[in-house]
């Protein structure tokens, strides 16, 4: 018996249905933003494709390749291939952690030769993978027993302990934050959420004397930047200088003077949505919100109608991992939340962000395109 | 479907929504935000982006000149070549510098100086290699540009004083800002900005300053220039014009070079100060680029004090040039007429002591035209005793002394013109006969600067006006009449005619030293200041000869000289510190200075700009 028939697939597509099936709208709409960081990378190095907006573009097409990839790919697939992806994921990580044991100080990146690969980024996806199959394979009764969350726990504090060693603690937050919102979306009760809630203000306390000093220190300056304006307070105060003085039109592609000058730091970077609004202003700023919304929309939309758990948990998990990329590093920009090193999804000179969120949203787009396909609760391969 | 996956599905979507909201709620609040950075707050977060980019940086002014009667610079701003570095430009700081050598002298330290300091600045800052640099260095350096990369000539300005240590004390120096001379102006915080430390440099420092201009420019983060926005030019200082006459000046600076001395030139007329000169004297370009301790430490040690303006600050008593104000004080109270004498014997009874005449074998039976010219010390010490110090008081007052002129320069000291009201004042005890007599031969407490002494001889001749010096040329107050002091032209006549006699009666004081084969005639008044008391024991076995003494020992040489006798036209004070006889030593210089002034208006019919000759 073919393998289609034993897992009940009557209506197996052939790869050309399925680019035609694939949300080519959802693709143009991610071009759309990616070219809009190209068009910043070249602004913020004075008007040059280079040093980043050719690198970036270059990274860009080959990241939308593995997309595509990705997003044909039977979905079942990857559910089989949840575990082995986070235990890489995990393994690269402790790799990282080996050797800044070793002596080479913090590092958080593996060198592949041809980029340097951060694990922590994989592992964002893999978390969600991992977390997404093992709901999948659970039982309604099942998930609401406490002893079913002793695995998951484990699952999300196994990185989080290697990724806070780094340390980042950007990462961690969002791994954490990536995890507990699958646990919720899976249907782990609510009362558990408003207890870990109660509970996590003596943690909080508790992390605090674990936090790195320059850690503290941006915890502190966020909750008074003008106390030290020249110093750790610098950057968040230039960052705001530059937004407001955008006003609603900008001050014009390449005429941003916060950002020409250097007054702007990490302007290609964590800080790049300061240049979009100093330069393209209010209007600049909400377009963009605006393509990000179309995106989460779409896979929201797409997840309710997902009939698989695995689809519809991992759609979630991508969405949650991408929104909060973009509310951290919006918020960090404008004051809201402290300066924690996130950079703006599609948008910020980076390789291994991108890949990731790129590599998500291929998992979004399989998710959509197999959305008609059943997996049973015993495994796609069972 | 699975009824168990239903229950999965309904789950999902119920807590998809919860996250949903979650997550719409969150972006609203950026929305929210931004909204209040962009629009709100916009305008506040504007002006702060406008004052990270553009800085101002200040132009400053030219210095105004300072310029003789005639315009002829005193004390000028020139232009100052001089060679910079940027790092930043060089292919290798050391390398340029090396090539740069071939054209520029760049000593060892100079090397150091500029290493250290690209160590420490930022890159894009220029750096002085050297000023001061001549036109053909200048120059060479421009021709070989290319091959000096980094290499930035430079022309600014500084002070530079062409006449260095004539009129230094008149004009003083300029300078570093010191830190206590902060004011707020930024134009004072300025790297190389100089300002008036002394004399006329320092007292008209901000008619000369000028106001700052300024230039708007772009400025990075680091504060590179990126452009100029806009510029506004600055406004040179004023010159300034004195009445000084450079030929004049230079005569009497060199006349009395090598001696710690003071000459005075003023037009009797116009009250005008033709000539100051104070010797020893420094140069004052020594001070441009802050004078080193060595040269400071020299001239602070010199006993000659090349830092004093003796003309104006020096306070000395007048001795014999003060015995024209006694026997004016005298003649118009009436107490004498011309004719009237009084016998010399060389002695004089002053209470219980026994006070000489400077010629021992005394001067017999003379008038007050013969005291003056023989400068008879018995015969004054007896008519101020008849005349009273209230009366001598108010006629030297009248004189100008004991008065500060104010004339708007530096240190200018007031002297002292004694009478009980000052003893009482200052000392406590009444006003004794013996301290008239001394008054009566200008010396006790009197004590007068040359200036002063100028004065008195310009008011003497000019008909009894009461001129006033002035230093600063205005064409308007040239023509001021002075106001008559209304002494009777008699009495000025008398004592006028005992100051010719002193350069040309065979018995005057300064005969040796009149002026020769002239076709006009010379006056004057010799003084000799005793810087030592001659004690009793001394007198017995001889006063000793000025030439015996320490320098520091010997007398003051003052002379009040005027000339020409028949039409006064210029007032000279000399004044040689311990330079001994006023008669040997000050008469011949006072002489000297008016042949000077007499000959050249003759020969070269020079007309002083604005006054009839």
């Amino acid at each position: 018996m073919p393998l289609s028939a034993r897992i009940g697939d009557h209506k197996r597509k052939s790869l050309r249905q399925k680019l035609a099936e694939l949300n080519w709208f959802i693709v143009l709409v991610i071009v759309a933003i990616a070219s809009l960081g190209f068009a910043m990378l070249y602004s913020v190095a004075g008007g040059s494709i280079d040093p980043w907006a050719k690198n970036q573009l270059i990274r860009f097409l080959i990241g939308l390749a593995i997309m595509i990839v990705i997003a044909v790919i039977d979905i079942r697939v990857w559910m089989f291939l949840a575990y082995p992806f986070y235990a890489l994921a995990l393994g690269m990580l402790a790799v990282v952690d080996i050797m800044g044991e070793m002596g080479k100080g913090s590092q958080r990146w593996l060198d592949l030769g041809f980029m340097n690969l951060q694990p922590s980024e994989l592992m964002k996806i893999a978390l969600v993978m991992a977390l997404a199959r093992y709901y999948h394979c659970l039982s309604d009764e099942d998930t609401l027993k406490l002893k079913s969350l002793i695995k998951p726990i484990i699952l999300i504090a196994l990185p989080v302990v290697l990724v806070l060693r780094q340390p980042d603690l950007g990462t961690t937050l969002l791994i954490m934050m990536g995890g507990i919102a699958l646990l919720f979306a899976a249907g782990v009760r609510m009362w558990l959420f408003v207890a870990s809630f109660i509970a996590l203000i003596p943690a909080v306390i508790g992390a605090w004397q674990f936090l790195k000093p320059y850690q503290k220190q941006r915890v502190l300056t966020f909750l008074d930047p003008e106390k030290d304006p020249l110093g750790a307070g610098y950057h968040i105060i230039q960052s705001k200088i530059a937004l407001g003085s955008g006003g609603v039109y900008g001050k014009g592609f390449i005429q941003g003077t916060q950002s020409q000058l250097n007054f702007l730091p990490e302007k290609h970077t964590d800080f790049i949505f300061t240049v979009i609004a100093e330069e393209l202003g209010l209007m600049g700023g909400l377009s963009l919100l605006s393509l990000y919304f179309i995106l989460l929309a779409y896979a929201m939309i797409v997840s309710v109608s997902v009939k698989s758990q695995f689809g519809r948990l991992m759609i979630l998990g991508m969405v949650i991992t991408f929104f909060l990329y973009m509310f951290i590093n919006i918020a960090m920009v404008m004051g809201l939340v402290p300066v924690v090193g996130v950079p703006l999804p599609l948008v910020s000179y980076g390789g291994s962000a991108m890949l990731t969120l790129l590599v998500g949203f291929g998992f979004i787009l399989s998710a959509a395109i197999h959305k008609e396909t059943s997996i049973p609760r015993g495994g796609a391969f069972a | 479907m699975q009824p168990s996956d239903k229950n999965k599905l309904k789950m999902f979507t119920r807590r998809a929504t919860i996250l949903s909201g979650g997550m719409m709620l969150l972006s609203s609040a950026l929305i929210g935000r931004m909204y209040y950075l962009q629009v709100t707050s916009r305008s506040q977060y504007e002006l702060l982006a406008e004052q990270n980019r553009i800085s101002m940086r200040l132009l400053a002014p030219k210095r105004g000149e300072i310029l003789d009667r005639y315009g002829r610079a005193i004390a000028t701003s020139t232009t100052d070549y001089r060679v910079n570095v940027i790092p930043e430009e060089t292919e290798g700081l050391q390398e340029t510098l090396k090539t740069l050598g071939e054209y520029v002298p760049i000593s060892a330290s100079d090397n150091e100086r500029i290493v250290k300091a690209a160590a420490k600045q930022r890159s894009f800052l220029p750096i002085s290699v050297a000023n001061n640099l001549d036109w053909k260095t200048f120059s060479n350096v421009n021709v070989n540009m290319p091959d000096l990369p980094g290499i930035q000539p430079d022309v600014g300005t500084s002070r530079f004083y062409p006449e260095r240590e004539l009129a230094a004390h008149l004009i003083g120096y300029v300078g570093s800002v010191s830190e206590q001379e902060l004011n707020g102006d930024p134009l004072l915080e300025l790297p190389e900005f100089k300002i008036g430390k002394n004399g006329i440099e320092k007292v008209l420092d901000e008619k000369l300053r000028g106001s700052a201009g300024n230039t708007k420019v772009e400025v990075n983060v680091l504060g590179r220039v990126i452009r100029e926005l806009s510029r506004q030019d600055s406004i040179s200082g004023d010159d300034v014009r004195l009445t000084i006459d450079l030929d004049i000046q230079k005569f009497a600076a060199n006349r009395v070079r090598d001696e710690s001395a003071a000459i005075i030139v003023m037009d009797v007329h116009s009250g005008e100060l033709l000539g100051m000169a104070s010797t020893p004297s420094f140069d004052p370009n020594d001070f441009n680029g802050g004078i080193s301790q060595k040269k400071w430490d020299s001239l602070r040690g010199d006993i000659r004090k090349p830092l004093i303006n003796k003309a104006v600050s020096g306070q000395y008593s007048p001795w014999s040039t003060f015995k024209m104000i006694v026997a004016l004080a005298a003649l118009e109270e009436g107490i004498i007429t011309a004719e009237d004498t009084k016998f010399c014997n060389s002695r004089y009874r002053i209470g219980n002591r026994i006070a000489h005449c400077w010629n021992k074998n005394g001067h017999g039976h003379i008038n007050v035209i013969q005291a003056l010219s023989q400068s008879c010390d018995v015969y004054f010490y007896d008519l101020a005793l008849e005349v009273g110090i209230e009366k001598i008081h108010d006629m030297a007052a009248r004189f100008g002394l004991g008065e500060r002129f104010n004339i708007g320069i530096m240190s200018e000291a007031r002297g002292i013109n004694p009478n009980n009201e000052w003893k009482m004042g200052n000392q406590g005890v009444r006003w004794q006969g013996g301290d008239t007599a001394n008054v009566g031969i200008g010396q006790g407490f009197v004590s007068t600067t040359p200036l002063q002494l100028a004065v008195m001889g310009a008011r003497l001749v000019n008909g009894g006006m009461a001129v006033k010096p002035k230093i600063f040329f205005n064409d308007e107050e040239h023509e001021t009449v002075h106001e008559n002091m209304g002494i009777s032209p008699e009495n000025l006549r008398i004592v006028l005619q005992g100051m010719e006699d002193v350069y040309n009666h065979p018995r005057g004081t300064a005969f040796p030293y009149r002026s020769r084969n002239k076709d006009y005639k010379l006056g004057g008044k010799t003084g000799t200041t005793q810087v030592t008391r001659i004690s009793t024991a001394e007198r017995q076995e001889g006063v000793r000869k000025n030439e015996e003494k320490e320098w520091i020992e010997r007398d003051h040489a003052l002379f009040v000289g005027y000339g020409p006798v028949e039409a006064p036209k210029y007032s000279v004070a000399v004044l040689v510190e311990h330079g001994g006889g006023g008669s040997s030593v000050a008469s011949p210089i006072a002489r000297d200075m008016l042949e000077f002034l007499l000959d050249r208006d003759k020969e070269k019919e020079i007309e002083i700009p604005g006054q009839e000759v």
